[in-house]
């Protein structure tokens, strides 16, 4: 079960959004070296989800465990989009807050979360949004120890509720193209706030508003990348060396950077308008634009990039 | 109890905290010289971009006076504000950089306690009153992650079973119950008794570290939670 045809996947062409979790972090990680913790074999499957009739999974939805990244030790968790859309559920939350927890006394040199995930699991909402609660306070002692906490965000289930904050709460985020982040998803928006105010069927207005090029031109993600797994993993490397401190002049900074936001682009209607702001010559091209095309369009952006996270 | 009695109760000697847009901040000595700060959302208002950003400049502001001051943290919210300009604004990271303020207040010296009296939910509940060190609640209080028809619409589950499952299972059941049973909420008020003492004596009993996995264990709500985060522990330290 444990992805041996994944290992032998090449990263240069592996897809990101296609790739299971567990191909993600195989991949990902230096070649051999991932061991998982409570690998599927021990079967720790969710005591809530039969009460609703629903099927489980051995690993409940998330891949934890250590591996080298350029021969450095790091904690890694993968969130599996195609298993209940990802959503943390009792156990899921608690193996990632283990892993934060066991980051204390193992002090890698980054912890990776790669997220994929609709937020909290509903049949399980209360423990699944406790869990959210301790991960971004073992975040918040991670990152205070010294050691940074790193997001990848490319898969199928974006990056949504809580799993938007937990994003927040990191060092730094990669995002691709096919990532979302965002708190509430186009459908819940629609359904409380009715079509006028968000068409969740306008896909092309959901990845402007939500997608990866809109939260790295506007400094909500500090990376983009090709759908690569290579790609995502230079991120990390990348990302590793320049990350943040957690301290009082980080947030000042990162207050005075999302004030300012705001003051700027808060009557903006659609995305398009805020990138004009932004200076971006044409804001119309930017969906279409390749990673290379949209790489120089970022480096001409003040915003993008930043170390108040 | 509305926030103006609950105002009256923790500063018997009269208070300057205001709220303004359902938002609420202010400061005033509380048992002693010591400055209690408040912070908060009042009457069931939905939390935003704009909304967040006026609490965390507060929290913030309490932490660089380095008076290591407890920071009280009101709730009676709705969920996040549910818009597409929230979301293009970047809600996550507004509502994650509030509670990042919080969390840095905690680790800084400052007792951060919450008190929900009535409503919370999803987004606005994690960054403000899940970002305490202590949660308390008042008898009243609806802390929810989202209610039982639309658990139904997501879900494709009946209503009826839906509300027959959620008097016996905790896991997913609205209510302040739950959100005690799962560790969530620590402890429930007494309004019968003068509030003062009460947060003064939360203040006092702090305790390190985060329990909440511990009390789900020990009430139930959350059982096997704890010890999966133990044994993620273990296993890793056993490489």
């Amino acid at each position: 079960m444990a992805g041996a045809p994944a290992a032998s996947t090449d990263p240069d062409a592996l897809s990101w959004y296609e790739a299971t979790a567990r191909q993600r972090v195989v991949a990902l990680a230096d070649p051999g070296s991932f061991q998982e913790f409570l690998p599927p074999t021990e079967r720790r499957m969710s005591p809530h989800l039969p009460l609703f009739d629903l099927p489980r999974a051995f690993d409940d939805g998330i891949v934890v465990g250590r591996a080298a990244l350029d021969g450095r030790t790091v904690l890694i968790a993968a969130q599996e989009g195609r298993f209940m859309g990802g959503a943390f559920g009792e156990i899921h939350g608690a193996k990632l807050v283990g892993l934060l927890r066991a980051a204390l006394t193992l002090k890698p040199a980054a912890v990776l979360i790669l997220f994929d995930t609709g937020g909290v699991r509903l049949q399980e909402a209360n423990a699944g949004e406790t869990a959210i609660a301790e991960t971004m306070r073992a975040i918040v002692d991670v990152r205070a120890a010294g050691i940074p906490v790193i997001g990848l965000i490319g898969g199928r289930a974006g990056c949504y509720g809580g799993g938007g904050l937990i994003a927040g709460t990191c060092s730094r985020l990669a995002v691709s193209e096919g990532g979302r982040i965002s708190v509430s998803g186009p459908e819940v928006i629609e359904t409380n706030k009715g079509a006028e105010e968000f068409d969740s069927r306008d896909r092309a207005l959901v990845w402007r508003t939500m997608g990866g090029k809109h939260r790295r031109l506007i400094g909500g993600a500090d990376a983009f990348c090709a759908d690569t797994v290579s790609a995502f993993r230079q991120a990390a490397l990348d990302l590793i060396g320049r990350a943040p401190a957690f301290d009082l002049a980080t947030l000042e900074a990162e207050q005075a950077r999302l004030e300012s936001r705001i003051e700027r682009f808060g009557d903006c209607r659609d995305a398009t308008d805020v990138w004009a702001r932004l200076g971006v010559n044409d804001p119309e091209a930017v969906p279409a634009m390749d990673t290379r095309a949209f790489d120089e369009t970022v480096s001409r952006v003040r915003e993008a990039d930043h170390d108040a996270r | 109890m509305t926030l103006a009695e609950i105002l009256a109760g923790v500063f018997p000697q009269g208070h300057s905290v205001t709220v303004r847009d359902g938002l609420v901040t202010g400061g005033c000595p509380f048992a002693g010289d010591k400055t209690l700060h408040v912070v908060g959302v009042d009457g069931d208002t939905p939390l935003g971009v704009d909304g967040a950003l006026v609490l965390s400049r507060a929290v913030l502001d309490a932490v660089r006076a380095g008076d290591k001051a407890p920071i009280l943290v009101v709730v009676d919210s709705d969920s996040q504000r549910m818009s597409r300009r929230d979301e293009l604004l970047g809600l996550n990271e507004c509502l994650a950089h509030l509670a990042k303020a919080l969390l840095l207040a905690d680790r800084s010296g400052h007792p951060t306690i919450g008190l929900i009296y009535g409503h919370s939910a999803a987004g606005a509940f994690i960054a403000t009153a899940l970002a305490t060190r202590v949660l308390a609640a008042l008898p009243g209080a609806n802390p929810s992650v989202m209610d039982l028809p639309s658990v139904a619409r997501v879900t494709k589950l009946p209503l009826d079973k839906l509300q027959e499952m959620a008097k016996s299972t905790p896991v997913f059941a609205p209510g302040l119950d739950n959100m005690v049973a799962t560790g969530a909420v620590h402890v429930v008020l007494d309004p019968a008794k003068p509030l003062d003492g009460q947060i003064r004596d939360l203040i006092a009993d702090l305790q390190p570290g985060d329990d909440r996995d511990r009390l789900g264990e020990e009430r139930g709500g959350r059982p096997v939670a704890r010890g999966i985060g133990e044994a993620v522990i273990a296993h890793a330290g056993r490489l």
